[in-house]
């Protein structure tokens, strides 16, 4: 037997955009990002909260788009790795991940993306061991961490407007 | 002596051409294609460990409203002796189709036993909840021991291995290798070191699930797209297990979330297409996180015992090494490797060489970087360690005085060509970590490895556009920054731009075969034949500009992206734009089966201090050494390095699959199989040797896999100077350590 469909309306801001969508009561964000948003850039590892990979903001909080339900974000502010850039230029983050090389096959890296910039909002200046923590809640196989981990403090160093 | 001994554009470091849509999200890995109409795949898996199915009944399910389609494993091809795929991924079909989908008898937990497809994952879901299977419980067998134990439950009833045709066994495979006579070697040794040593099963742990979605139509015409280390492997795997032909297959790779040779085999794919076929729509699967560790290819436990001899003066006499891994429930084949290529950073004369694997209800092993050298290295390094200890020098230097140099053989016969194992012990030896004073409580070791390295089929194309820009067309997945070595490869050639270089990866019906992105093979192999097809154009451009000339061929020589004789003179550009007046499109391609493979050798030094109140074990300064033979792009490079050797820091300090007494993981999460966070971790520090592969027009030697093969016994030493206790058994986590601290 079909359950009898059973949708909620929501509306939220998404990358900056008033958006509305329809979801199911147990939907996760990270599903409705996906699925119904087409937002295909947070990625789902594990759908337990344990990786990283679907790191998302919601009013500026970083959360895992797999551990809030879809119909949470009712009003709030949503920001996935799309709205990290800013129109065609790369956020400071994303352009040193680029440059030192601190990705391999880049499915962690929206979730590193959107976390990092979610540090330096809160610690323009961050030591590496503050970094490391910050980041411990995203998981990557490939790195070992080390590009990541400099292209964060490279980033860091270049939004304060210090020379590289 | 290499054809290319200078470069322009090799060695630097461009950001990579897919870069872009991988830190803004565009990119498109397995999960992330939908196709219009599809359906949405569901496994329903057994609940035992080991068991034989006495009936299937999919009608309840099959009756629900939204559900389209369901299969069995009779709904797959019925296997025989025949072998499939080859390199790291090669197995025998019955051992690959029923690892898909049981067909009769369960051997592992979470074995796939019937599929649903139904018009959302929730329904799919339910309906698999529906389907009602009856089993005949049979005892589970998870540890090797107890499986090769005479009252042990077999998994297998029709296998004999070569040795033992009496009766079955789970003995899976042995095999030993003996050169001279090692056991009067070891009388004339003044010290001996036995001792046993051991690994346990752990995952390669990517952090994408696999994941695919299928379309076949009523002629059978396949259309699959999937997250692999190889497409072609993919279409020949299904293939196999479906019956549709191989050629109206065609595999278009996603993006790929990791994969370490465990995506070098399929496990959903051959699902989707079966139940696309049957319902006649699309079919999307992704599997879930718990189910890629209970159910796809972990790496094989180990168990090494180790046997050495060596004079007063440091030299290795004699060696015996015999190893002894899980197989899980299907013959994986990890054994040989370990009897072939233990021994390979050494000299010797007198040496015997074995392993074996065992059949136990855990899933099918499956490659995992370096298959089986850093489980049996583990073993053999520690013991080189402990000998060097003996005797009383250091270990650097005994390594030195017994390491292999160009011109020794290992188990496999055939001598070395130009290797850089002795280059990369003296840059360890003379490097600033080495020779840094430690801190109180502080201990570091220092291991070296050994990974074969793979050549195997590649294909490439070029196709030149009217503006001077090149696409390059492989078949190899870009699990790690590849697409940027094709273009610098190209670009080297052509004599262009990086960025005029447009690296794709193309379709099964694209481009010539190509094996795996796997064996450390692609930027050798591959490589060679985008080097191969670039030098075809510039051939094809400077035999146009001669007819331009009206000069032989022969004079026209290419040099800084253009053709020139005397005073003439045509730019890449120019003969670009041209083309059509001088001959037609540019096209190259290049088909290759590579004999160039070198084996890559990598030295590690690790600094770890273990915390006494607590057993927990911090890595303080790691630095590894690796001869590369010729980086094309070092950052790639270095994060191989790095990146294997973070995940021999996981496998030595954490990582393990626990089972209970039923055959059931009891951590199918990242929460508690933990791999290494940022937080666990040190900088990786890295140091490039390059000893150039003289079989390779770049010099280039794979790197992918041997910085995996030291860091265990690196870590398993440095935690024993630090503690003073000698651990031979991993992974060191705390609980292990602490029981062994609070004992003293």
């Amino acid at each position: 037997m079909n359950k009898p469909l059973n949708k909620m309306a929501v509306q939220a801001t998404i990358n900056g955009e008033r958006t509305a969508f329809l979801c199911s009561p147990g939907q996760v964000l990270a599903d409705v990002l996906r699925d119904e948003l087409e937002l295909i850039g947070t990625k789902i590892g594990c759908n337990t909260g344990d990786c990283g990979a679907c790191s998302v903001l919601v009013d500026n909080r970083l959360v895992c788009a797999c551990l809030v339900l879809a119909a949470e974000v009712e009003g709030k502010s949503v920001q996935t790795v799309e709205g990290i850039a800013n129109g065609g230029e790369l956020h400071p983050v994303q352009q040193k991940l680029l440059e030192h090389g601190g990705l391999q096959c880049g499915i962690c890296t929206p979730g590193v993306v959107v976390a990092a910039k979610a540090l330096l909002e809160h610690n323009p200046d961050p030591t590496e061991e503050q970094a490391r923590y910050w980041l411990a809640g995203n998981l990557c196989r490939c790195t070992g961490y080390d590009k990541i981990i400099r292209a964060v403090l490279d980033a860091a160093k270049t939004m304060r407007g210090e020379a590289a | 002596m290499n054809a290319y001994q200078e470069f322009k554009t090799i060695g630097s470091r461009p950001v990579r051409p897919d870069g872009l849509d991988k830190v803004t999200g565009r990119a498109r890995y397995g999960a992330d294609l939908n196709m219009q109409g599809q359906l949405y795949g569901h496994v329903v898996r057994s609940p035992h460990a080991h068991a034989i199915i006495e009936s299937i009944d999919c009608s309840k399910a099959l009756a629900m409203e939204g559900v389209l389609a369901v299969m069995t494993g009779d709904d797959l091809v019925k296997p025989g002796d025949e072998m499939l795929g080859s390199g790291e991924g090669a197995m025998a079909l019955k051992d690959f189709v029923p690892m898909v989908m049981s067909q009769g008898k369960v051997l592992f937990h979470s074995q796939a036993v019937a599929a649903i497809a139904a018009t959302s994952p929730e329904l799919a879901a339910e309906a698999a909840r529906a389907v009602e299977v009856t089993y005949e419980v049979l005892p589970a067998v998870t540890d090797v021991h107890k499986a090769l134990a005479a009252d042990a439950p077999i998994l297998h009833h029709d296998r004999f291995p070569d040795d033992y045709p009496e009766e079955p066994t789970n003995l899976a495979t042995h095999i030993s290798l003996t050169v001279g006579n090692p056991d009067a070697a070891f009388e004339g040794a003044d010290v001996i070191v036995e001792q046993t040593y051991s690994v346990p099963m752990c995952h390669q742990g990517y952090i994408e699930p696999h994941a695919c979605v299928a379309r076949v139509d009523i002629t059978g015409r396949t259309d699959l797209w999937c997250c692999t280390q190889g497409h072609f492997a993919v279409r020949h795997f299904t293939s196999a297990a479906t019956g549709i032909d191989l050629g109206k297959i065609k595999v278009t790779p996603s993006e790929i979330g990791g994969g370490f040779g465990g995506k070098t085999t399929v496990y959903i794919e051959p699902l989707a297409v079966v139940l696309a076929q049957k319902a006649g729509r699309p079919v999307k699967m992704v599997m879930d996180r718990g189910d890629v560790f209970r159910a796809t290819g972990a790496a094989p436990g180990a168990e090494t015992r180790v046997k050495l001899g060596a004079t007063r003066d440091g030299k290795l006499v004699a060696v015996d090494v015999d190893c002894l891994m899980d197989s899980g429930a299907y013959n994986g084949a990890p054994a040989a490797f370990p009897a072939y290529m233990a021994t390979a950073c050494y000299k010797f004369t007198d040496a015997r060489s074995t392993g074996r694997s065992v059949y136990t209800n855990k899933p099918k092993i499956h490659a995992y970087r370096a298959p089986s050298i850093p489980q049996v290295t583990l073993g053999f390094e520690l013991a080189i360690t402990e000998l060097a200890a003996e005797l009383g020098i250091d270990p650097i230097e005994f390594r030195l005085m017994n390491a292999v140099e160009e011109g020794d053989a290992n188990m496999m016969g055939a001598p070395y060509k130009r290797i850089g194992l002795r280059e990369c012990l003296e840059v360890a030896r003379n490097h600033e970590h080495y020779k840094s004073p430690l801190s109180e409580g502080v201990g570091r070791g220092v291991a070296m490895g050994y990974w074969i390295n793979a050549g195997m089929q590649s294909s490439a194309t070029l196709n030149v556009s009217s503006d001077g820009h090149v696409a390059v067309l492989t078949g190899s997945p870009d699990i790690g920054g590849s697409r940027a070595s094709m273009a610098l490869m190209a670009a080297e050639v052509l004599g262009i731009p990086f960025d005029h270089v447009h690296p794709e990866v193309a379709p099964t019906d694209s481009v010539g075969h190509t094996d795996v992105t796997g064996g450390s093979r692609t930027t050798l192999a591959t490589g060679e034949a985008v080097i191969r097809a670039a030098e075809n154009c510039v051939a094809e451009l400077c035999r146009r500009a001669a007819a331009e000339w009206g000069v032989e061929a022969g004079v026209v020589a290419w040099s800084q992206g253009a053709a020139h004789y005397g005073e003439h003179s045509l730019t890449f550009h120019e003969l670009a734009s041209r083309a059509g007046n001088m001959g037609g499109p540019l096209t190259f391609s290049s088909s290759l089966n590579s004999t160039s493979a070198a084996p890559g050798f990598a030295v590690h030094i690790c600094d770890a201090e273990v915390d006494k109140e607590t057993g927990r074990t911090t890595i303080v300064r790691y630095t590894a050494i690796q001869d590369a033979g010729k980086a094309i792009h070092p950052d790639y490079v270095e994060g191989q390095m790095q990146g294997g050797a973070v995940q021999g820091i996981g496998w030595a300090l954490n990582e393990e699959y626990l089972y209970n007494a039923d055959g059931v993981l009891q951590n199918p999460g990242f929460l508690d199989y933990r791999i290494p966070v940022a937080s666990d971790l040190p900088y990786i520090d890295t140091v490039i040797v390059e000893v150039p592969n003289p079989l390779h027009p770049f010099g280039v030697k794979g790197v992918g896999e041997v910085p995996i093969v030291p860091p265990m016994p690196a870590i398993a030493e440095a935690v024993c100077q630090s503690t003073g206790v000698r651990f031979r058994d991993l992974p060191l986590n705390p609980p292990k350590i602490m029981a062994e601290l609070v004992d003293l």
